[in-house]
């Protein structure tokens, strides 16, 4: 059975008729398919679609993410790649099955896959937590990607998690210490790494994943430093006005793209990626594809300062600072222009002889 | 008798007595200017506790002190330089909830009289140079953004290249919410600063203070050589709420402080009192570093002279 989302009763009325004309013994005791009509149908299902997909506010974008029927991180790790071998265990404490690792091959290339996996029914849900992950589960990708990085292996990461798991014995063990460390982890590694996001960008939970040469989002996912509802009711203290938070957190992959914090979005099928997953997947694949090969040429140094450099420049953009120069260091270059002009209007003599001058042109400029 | 007042206070008219005779709850404004503050249960003096470094005399309570406070009881006055950062764009989210974004940070900037979060110095523990970072957390909660990424970064960059250790002082709600994944990105960015001092071979302290949770705790707090504790901090990764409403069972009475973190979780060194850490740290600092303190070492300066002009005579 399809789920549908709530904004979208149209299109199942409409799908539920499909599938009634499809049936020749259906119970108005029609005999013959009218394809006609299910074409017709089909269209206007279509044309409704893209109405509705076209423009989601980011509330809904975030209830698309959230689906319950969107391909999951097993199912792209079980469909884009051969010989997948999945491994298991932080050798400490114990497993996290929140998060499937494994090497495998891509096209012949040997890559590390790393997947936040939420689970399709409400046992495999269960079972992996929602794609909560414990510190163990991030203890085993450090682990992992430290053997990657061994043996020069570029790291590919599904993201899909609501955040790192709250628990009384997540606490105990440390997951703020695991979060940390797999960050360090993540900016010390010199082999390319990938983390796409394919669902929920969640918190810490994503970014312990997530400090990566590319972030790469599809088009109908989000990643939020809080879920709506949880700003919601902080912010506004009102835990229905979703709307409202998740419009101002810009969570969107387009807003982010903006910000320059993501570099690239694979578009998704009209109606969401759960709706033909064959062409998600050929999406991802293209884009797997292609990232690998630009970072193929790249010497491990180069590889570590372009992730460096990436994450050093997210925040100062805009005529902040000059992008051209070299970000290895840590230090801040500023523009000329900006210091001058900060400079400038720091005193208020300054700035109220500037206003004088421009009144006296003024009128200079009327009276002449 | 009962029954009558229970008629009259359910009423109408008994509301609007109510409303007129309850007492109403001080605002922040008179909080701050009130001769006390509220301390195990009770009224107390706050010029005594301010002598006392608002740690409660009574029940050992550490209140809330300002990076600067903290600084001149470190260091004292004047005995520390402040590094200033580069202030990226504060809001480009445009933000607003009940209340401008814009605003909020023009009442943190006035009330605590700092451009952000974090005050970063350099100065000297006993006779060991050190660049030091600390949050207030009266600035928007101590959360991290831009600003603050930033000034740990030019605070990172300072201790590198001083060549001396970096100390900070966390007390974070986590990151800002108001510049979402701007604020996310700060914990990478810390992290390479961190990455950076360590493979510079410079010592990373971190003293968490109360509350130090959430992002900040799973960055850079937890990246740290040495991590000391103040008595009675909150150190915890989700909040006390989120995990109650995860767990069924009632949770410990000290779940998610420093001295719980200490004996039960091991992600922290050694609990001190306040008044504990600055000495504590210098040991350590001396320690580590292979320095004597500051008498010894015009001690051993002046023998090493007095050699010399012994051997030159």
């Amino acid at each position: 059975m399809k789920n549908y989302l709530n904004f979208e009763s149209d299109i199942k009325n409409l799908e539920v008729e499909i599938e009634k004309l499809k049936d020749p013994y259906n119970q108005d005791g029609l005999s013959e398919i009218d394809t006609k009509k299910i074409s017709q149908s089909q269209e206007e299902i279509d044309r409704k679609l893209k109405e509705i997909y076209s423009n989601l506010d980011p509330w809904q974008i975030t209830l698309v993410a959230r689906h319950e029927d969107r391909p999951k991180a097993k199912f792209f790790i079980d469909n884009l790649f051969d010989d997948f071998i999945p491994l298991s265990g932080d050798r400490f404490y114990g497993e996290d099955e929140a998060v499937l690792t494994g090497f495998a091959k891509f096209n012949e290339k040997s890559v590390l896959v790393i997947g936040q996996e939420k689970g399709d029914n409400l046992e495999t849900r269960i079972e992996r937590n929602f794609g909560m992950m414990r510190p163990e589960g991030y203890r085993k990708t450090i682990r992992l990607m430290k053997l990657a990085n061994k043996f020069n292996i570029p790291i590919i990461s599904f993201i899909d998690t609501p955040g790192a798991y709250p628990g009384v014995g997540a606490e105990e063990r440390g997951q703020a210490e695991a979060i940390a460390k797999s960050i360090e982890c993540c900016m010390s590694l010199s082999v390319p790494t990938f983390a796409i996001v394919i669902g929920e960008g969640g918190s810490g939970g994503a970014i312990a994943l997530a400090s990566s040469n590319k972030v790469i989002m599809l088009e109908n996912s989000i990643y939020s430093v809080i879920s709506p509802e949880g700003c919601a009711t902080i912010l506004w203290r009102d835990s229905k006005r979703t709307l409202d938070a998740a419009k101002a957190m810009k969570l969107s992959s387009k807003d982010l793209l903006e910000l320059k914090v993501i570099d690239e979005i694979i578009p998704e099928p009209v109606g969401g990626a759960h709706r033909d997953r064959d062409l998600i997947l050929k999406n991802v694949r293209n884009s797997i594809e292609r990232n690998l090969d630009e970072f193929l040429s790249m010497s491990g140094e180069e590889v570590l300062n372009h992730r460096k450099d990436k994450f050093l420049t997210i925040g100062r953009s805009k005529g902040f600072v000059n992008q051209s120069d070299s970000l290895n260091a840590l230090s801040i270059k500023k523009n000329n222009i900006n210091t001058f002009l900060q400079n400038f209007f720091r005193s208020k003599i300054n700035l109220r002889i500037s206003i004088g001058v421009i009144i006296l042109l003024g009128c200079l400029i009327f009276f002449l | 008798m009962n029954w009558i007042l229970k008629k009259i206070s359910n009423s109408k008219f008994g509301n609007n007595i109510n409303k007129f005779i309850a007492k109403k709850f001080p605002s922040k404004l008179e909080q701050a200017n009130s001769k006390y503050i509220s301390c195990h249960g009770m009224p107390t003096d706050k010029e005594s506790l301010k002598k006392n470094n608002m740690v409660c005399p009574e029940c050992n309570f550490h209140h809330y002190i300002s990076p600067t406070s903290r600084y001149n009881m470190w260091f004292g006055q004047n005995n520390w330089l402040e590094i200033k950062s580069a202030e990226p764009p504060s809001d480009p989210y445009r933000w607003e909830d009940t209340k401008k974004y814009i605003d909020r940070l023009k009442d943190a900037k006035k009330t605590t009289g700092q451009a952000n979060a974090i005050l970063s110095c350099e100065a000297r523990i006993n006779n060991i140079d050190v660049v030091m970072s600390a949050v207030d957390f009266k600035f928007i909660g101590g959360s991290i953004s831009m600003a603050e990424g930033e000034n740990v970064l030019t605070a990172v960059q300072k201790a590198i290249d001083k060549n001396v250790p970096y100390i900070f002082v966390s007390a974070s709600g986590g990151m800002r919410m108001m510049t979402n994944i701007l604020s996310l990105m700060q914990m990478t960015r810390m992290t390479i600063a961190i990455n950076e001092l360590k493979a510079a071979g410079l010592f990373f302290g971190v003293v968490v203070t109360s509350p130090t949770t959430g992002g900040t705790a799973a960055s850079i707090v937890s990246l740290s050589d040495i991590c000391v504790g103040e008595s009675g901090a909150t150190y915890a990764f989700a909040g006390r709420r989120i995990v109650q409403a995860q767990t069924p069972s009632e949770l410990p009475e000290n779940f998610q402080t420093v001295e719980y973190a200490r004996n039960k979780s091991g992600q922290i060194d050694l609990v001190l009192d306040r008044k504990d850490i600055y000495p504590t740290l210098g040991k350590i600092l001396s320690i580590l570093l292979k320095k004597n303190s500051a008498i010894k070492t015009v001690e051993n300066e002046t023998t090493e002279n007095n050699k010399t002009l012994t051997e030159a005579s």
